[in-house]
């Protein structure tokens, strides 16, 4: 077994309303920042997974991603390997 | 005839509910979220509120309560479940009614009167309220517009599965698609309502409407009820 850790990106999909980015967007005048637009805002979750090897570990995200992080309906999602390795937990001593 | 109704950690709604479910003449309890059946309930209710605050999406992570098995084998076995508010969201995500709901288009947390027609009271959920009434209940929403791709609408609609509308004065206040407030499942048994009927449950409180909506569920259950007696 290894572990493997993965940065799953969940974006509202293209084309759908995003409140959130418009909302930012309409504020950033206050700031006196011009000139942006198409704001979008998502999510990123990072996990760790300990499975027999990276291909197993990313299909358990691929699951998770599609059935619990991103609503399908709505969203899309891409899942990354991230490249740092994890350490085990410490254990706090005292 | 009992009404079960699910209290999740954050649902604040489940009280009111308990309280409108009792003036509708049935016996109501509540169901812990964690317990793994439904302690003999003929309806199951999910209540508003925010289960599990709402984290990660608005209900997503209420899916997976225990007591949502139970909620899912009663649905398939044609019990009836109503969701409101929050237990909307939680049927939406579990993918026991159709559809997503999205963030209000107005960018607000939308709390306010609004006014509903019912598409069709031949529907256990709708079969009190009289024809052309149109409801006065309040919704209390940060992520109610409601939406499904245009060809999957076109569905919906052609199914009979949009059984409230938000319509004038007040109109649509959250961006839902085609108006949309309350649907139902391809079998007709499981209904999310955006509006909240438990809090228009007395004249005192600014309408009683709500009491049409729980009258027909406690309604429908005691004439299938009757029915399967004679049978």
């Amino acid at each position: 077994m290894s572990r493997h850790r993965f940065v799953v990106s969940i974006m509202p999909k293209p084309g759908i309303l995003d409140p959130q980015g418009r909302a930012v967007e309409q504020s950033l005048p206050h700031l006196d920042v011009r000139g942006v637009s198409d704001v979008r805002v998502g999510r990123r979750v990072e996990l760790t997974i300990e499975a027999t090897d990276i291909v197993a570990a990313r299909a358990v995200v691929e699951r998770l991603a599609a059935e619990v992080f991103a609503n399908p309906i709505i969203e899309t999602w891409d899942v990354a390997p991230a490249s740092i390795v994890v350490a085990s937990p410490s254990v706090a001593v005292g | 005839m009992r009404v079960g109704v699910v209290v999740f950690p954050g649902s604040n709604c489940d009280r009111d509910t308990l309280h409108a479910a009792t003036l509708a003449g049935a016996e109501a309890v509540p169901l812990w979220h964690e317990r793994p059946d439904l302690d003999g309930a003929d309806v199951v209710v999910l209540p508003g509120g925010f289960a599990y605050g709402d984290y990660l999406r608005a209900g997503v992570l209420a899916r997976f309560s225990p007591i949502m098995a139970a909620v899912r084998e009663h649905a398939s076995a044609g019990g009836l479940v109503l969701g409101i508010c929050n237990g909307f969201q939680v049927l939406a995500e579990a993918g026991l009614v159709p559809g997503a709901l999205r963030r209000n288009a107005t960018l607000r947390f939308e709390h306010r009167w609004v006014r509903l027609t019912v598409e069709r009271t031949d529907s256990p959920f709708t079969r009190a309220i009289p024809p052309d009434h149109r409801l006065r209940l309040p919704i209390a929403h940060g992520e109610g517009s409601y939406y499904l791709p245009h060809d999957e609408l076109d569905v919906l609609e052609a199914r009979g599965g949009v059984l409230f509308r938000y319509a004038a004065p007040e109109g649509n206040p959250n961006g839902s698609a085609r108006d949309i407030a309350g649907v139902v499942d391809v079998g007709g048994r499981v209904c999310g309502l955006m509006p909240h009927p438990e809090r228009a449950s007395e004249a005192l409180l600014g309408s009683d409407d709500g009491m049409l909506v729980l009258r027909s569920i406690v309604e429908s259950v005691a004439i299938a009820g009757r029915a399967a007696v004679v049978a």
